[in-house]
C-alpha cells in the first residue's frame, strides 16, 4: 500500500493554545480520509499544516513523498485545496473562475479548454457557465470550488468542511463525485463535523482539542468503541437524563425522539441488568434495549462529553 | 430610555472594536500628531535660498559686489555659474536652478551711466542685469521679482541709485504667471499618488478579506508573479488618468504642453510603478481595507503638502526637505513639470528618474519578501 501522507509528532501552537498536539497520521493513496471533530478541534490547522500553509512547531511531515516545509513549492502542483469559504471570485463567471485557476496552474490552450468543458459537464455547471459566481446557490458554488480544486488533476485533494453550506441532496451528489475521484486514484482528505459524512470515509480520525482520539475505518471504530449503547424509552426522559448522567459509569445520555440514547462504559458487562439494578433510576417499567453503536456514539465516547 | 440604551449599546460596541484594531487606533493618534508637527514647520510660502545660477560676463569688482548684495538678501543662493546664456537656459530647463542672473559685459559702464543720470535727474536708464526665471511656480517667480527693484547702495555709498528697476526679469515658461500652469502637472502627481497607492494597497487586502488569498497561496503562483500581475492593470489606469488630466489641462486651462508625449508617458510610468509598489508594501502590512486606506492617507498628506505641489520645496526647512526627498511624488512633480512645462527630457532629469527606478525595485523586493506564501 502506497502512502500519500505520513506525519508524526506534529505540534502546532498559537500563543498559549496548542491547536494540534502530537499528531501521527498515515493516509494511504487513493483513499478518502476524514477528519471528524467539533469546531476548534484542530481540523483546519491540520489541513493547513499538511498543505504547507502553516509550519509546524515540531514533528515531521511527508506528503506525496515530499517533505515539508522544504519542498512545499513542489507539492503545490500536486495538491488541490478547497477552503472553508470556497475562495471563488464572486465577480467572475464560472468559466472565468475556472480559466483563471487553470492558467495559474499553467494549463493553457487545448488542454485548458478540454479540462474546463469536462469539469463543467461533470459538475453540471454547463448551463450556468456565464453566470457570476456571486449569484450561484450554495451547492453550485461548492461544485465550482471542487471543479477549480481539481482542474490540474491533483494526486491529493484537501477539502475543509466542504459541505457545511449545502443541502442534503447536494451533499449526497458531492460525495458521489468524491468517490469518483477516489476511484480514479486521487487521495482525498476531508474535514467535517457531520457524522453521516464521516461515515462515508474509508478511514477517519476523530480530533478533539488538537488531539487524535481515534483512528480507523468507521466500522472498526464502532466495533472497538469503549461503550455499550442502551436505548431507554418512556415518559419524563429529560428528568431521567439528569439522573443518568450523575452516574460515573454512564458516559452520556442524549434524547432522540421518544428514546434516550445512553452510553455505558464497556467495563459493565451486562448493561441492561446493571441499569435496572440502579434503584434510584426506577427503570423497572421502562423498555431498555442494547442497540448497534453509531459513529456519533464513537465520537461522544472518544471526545469525552462534547455537545454537538 | 430604550433609545438611549440602544444607542449606547452601539456606541460601546464601536469603541470596543476600535480599541482592538491597533493600527486604526494608532492612526487616530499618529495622523494629527505627526502631520501637525510636520506641516507646522514645513508650510512656508516665504521662500528663501532659491537655487540660482550666475552668468557673470563682467567679472569685475562691481559685478562681485552686486552678487554679494543679492546673496545678502537670502532670496537666492548661487549654486552654479555659467559661461554662456545657452548653458544657463539649459540649466533652468533641467530644473537645476530656478533662475539665472546675467550680469552683462558692460556692467561698469551701465553703473556709471546710471549714476550720471541720477545726478542730472534723468530717470531713464538701462537695467544693470537680467534675471531669467522659471516662471512656472508663481511663488518662486514672485520672490525673484521682488529683487527686481532692489536698491544697490553698496555700489555708490551715500549716493543711492535712482529708483528701480535695477534688473530686468524674463519669465520663462509661464510669462502670464497663471497658477494653473504649475498646478495641473502637479495635480497629476497628486491624483496618481492617491489612486495608485489606494488601488494596489486594497487589491491584495481584498483578496485576503474575501478568503481568496488562502486559495491563491496554495497554488504554484510565486510572490513576485502575484505582485507584478496585480500592478500591471493599474499602470493602464494610471495612464488613462494622465491623459484625462493633461488633456483637460490643455483644453480648459490652456496649460502649455511643451514636452514630447513619449517623455511624458515614460516619466509618468516610472511614477506609476513607484506608487504601485508603495501600495503593495502597504498591502502586505494592512490587514483590512480600512487600514490600507488610512495608511494611504498617511502618505498622501505629506505628498500633497511637502512635495512642492502646494508650497515650493525651497521654502521648507532642511528636515522637511529630507522627508520630501523620500517621497516619490516630489521626484515626479519635478520631472513632470520639467517635461510638460519646460520641455525637459528624462536625460535632463536623471537623478529623479533614478530615484523612482530604485524606489520601485527596492519596494518590489520588500513587498515580495514581506508577502509570505504562508498563513503564519
Amino acid at each position: 500500500m502506497e502512502i500519500a501522507i505520513q506525519a508524526s509528532g506534529l505540534i502546532r501552537k498559537f500563543g498559549s493554545l496548542t491547536a494540534v498536539d502530537k499528531l501521527d497520521l498515515q493516509i494511504t493513496k487513493g483513499s478518502i480520509y476524514g477528519f471528524l471533530g467539533p469546531n476548534g478541534s484542530g481540523k483546519t490547522t491540520c489541513i493547513r499544516l499538511l498543505t504547507g500553509l502553516l509550519s509546524a512547531n515540531a514533528g515531521t511531515i511527508e506528503v506525496l513523498g515530499l517533505s515539508l516545509p522544504g519542498e512545499t513549492e513542489k507539492l503545490r502542483r500536486l495538491i488541490g485545496y478547497m477552503t472553508q469559504k470556497f475562495s471563488l471570485y464572486d465577480d467572475l463567471t464560472i468559466e472565468e473562475n475556472l480559466r483563471f485557476i487553470a492558467k495559474i496552474y499553467g494549463i493553457n490552450g487545448h488542454r485548458q479548454k478540454s479540462r474546463i468543458e469536462n469539469l463543467l459537464s461533470v459538475y453540471s455547471l454547463e448551463e450556468k457557465r456565464r453566470q457570476l459566481a456571486r449569484s450561484l446557490s450554495g451547492g453550485q458554488k461548492q461544485r465550482l470550488a471542487l471543479a477549480a480544486a481539481t482542474i490540474h488533476e491533483p494526486q491529493l485533494l484537501f477539502l475543509d468542511e466542504p459541505t457545511s453550506a449545502v443541502d442534503p441532496e447536494n451533499r449526497r451528489d458531492f460525495w458521489e463525485k468524491l468517490f469518483d475521484l477516489s476511484d480514479s486514484g486521487t487521495t482525498v482528505l476531508v474535514s467535517t463535523h457531520y457524522m453521516d459524512e464521516a461515515e462515508r470515509c474509508h478511514r477517519l480520525a476523530i480530533l478533539a482539542n488538537g488531539v487524535k482520539r481515534a483512528d480507523g475505518t468507521p466500522q472498526e471504530l464502532m466495533e472497538s468503541m469503549d461503550a455499550t449503547v442502551v436505548e431507554i424509552s418512556g415518559d419524563g426522559l429529560r428528568q431521567l437524563k439528569q439522573a443518568l448522567i450523575q452516574n460515573p459509569d454512564i458516559i452520556s445520555a442524549a434524547q432522540q425522539g421518544v428514546r434516550l440514547r445512553t452510553l455505558i462504559r464497556k467495563s459493565i458487562s451486562d448493561p441492561v441488568t446493571w441499569l435496572q439494578q440502579q434503584a434510584e433510576l426506577k427503570l423497572q417499567n421502562r423498555d431498555l434495549r442494547v442497540v448497534r453503536p453509531s459513529l456519533e456514539d464513537v465520537f461522544v465516547t472518544s471526545t469525552g462529553n462534547f455537545l454537538l | 430610555m430604550s433609545i438611549i440604551s440602544r444607542i449606547s449599546a452601539i456606541t460601546f460596541k464601536e469603541f470596543k472594536q476600535l480599541s482592538r484594531d491597533r493600527l486604526t487606533f494608532g492612526m487616530v493618534v499618529m495622523i494629527p500628531l505627526i502631520q501637525l508637527l510636520l506641516f507646522g514647520y514645513a508650510i512656508n510660502t516665504n521662500v528663501r535660498n532659491i537655487p540660482a545660477g550666475l552668468l557673470d560676463e563682467a567679472q569685475t569688482f562691481q559685478s562681485r559686489s552686486i552678487t554679494q548684495a543679492i546673496l545678502a538678501t537670502q532670496v537666492v543662493d548661487f549654486t552654479v555659474s555659467y559661461q554662456s546664456v545657452k548653458a544657463a537656459e539649459q540649466s533652468i530647463t533641467d530644473g537645476e536652478v530656478r533662475a539665472v542672473l546675467i550680469l552683462p559685459r558692460d556692467l561698469d559702464q551701465r553703473i556709471v551711466a546710471t549714476q550720471n543720470n541720477g545726478a542730472t535727474g534723468d530717470l531713464t536708464r538701462q537695467a544693470l542685469g537680467q534675471w531669467i526665471v522659471d516662471g512656472s511656480d508663481t511663488i518662486v517667480a514672485g520672490a525673484i521679482r521682488s529683487l527686481r527693484s532692489m536698491p544697490l547702495n553698496e555700489l555708490s555709498p551715500g549716493n543711492a541709485l535712482p529708483p528701480p528697476p535695477t534688473f530686468e526679469v524674463a519669465l520663462y515658461f509661464n510669462p502670464e504667471q497663471r497658477t494653473a500652469v504649475n498646478i495641473v502637472p502637479g495635480l497629476l502627481a497628486i491624483i496618481l499618488t492617491m489612486t495608485m497607492i489606494l488601488f494596489t494597497s486594497t487589491a491584495i487586502v481584498r483578496e485576503r478579506e474575501r478568503g481568496n488569498l488562502e486559495l491563491l497561496i496554495t497554488t504554484p503562483v510565486h510572490s513576485l508573479e502575484l505582485m507584478l500581475g496585480k500592478i500591471i492593470p493599474y499602470i493602464l489606469i494610471g495612464l488613462i488618468q494622465m491623459t484625462i488630466i493633461l488633456g483637460l489641462g490643455r483644453l480648459v486651462f490652456n496649460v502649455p504642453i511643451i514636452g514630447e508625449l513619449t517623455q511624458i508617458v515614460l516619466v509618468t510610468m516610472l511614477f506609476i510603478a513607484a506608487s504601485l509598489t508603495l501600495g503593495l508594501i502597504i498591502s502586505t502590512i494592512a490587514q483590512t481595507q480600512l487600514q490600507a486606506m488610512q495608511m494611504t492617507v498617511f502618505i498622501l498628506l505629506p505628498s500633497i503638502l511637502l512635495s512642492g505641489f502646494m508650497f515650493p520645496y525651497e521654502g521648507m526647512p532642511k528636515a522637511a526637505q529630507w522627508i520630501s526627498e523620500a517621497l516619490p511624488t516630489t521626484h515626479f512633480i519635478r520631472m513632470i513639470r520639467g517635461v510638460v512645462l519646460r520641455g525637459a527630457s528624462i536625460q535632463n532629469l536623471q537623478n529623479d528618474a533614478l530615484f523612482l527606478i530604485l524606489f520601485t525595485v527596492i519596494g518590489l523586493l520588500i513587498a515580495t519578501m514581506k508577502f509570505k506564501k504562508r498563513l503564519d
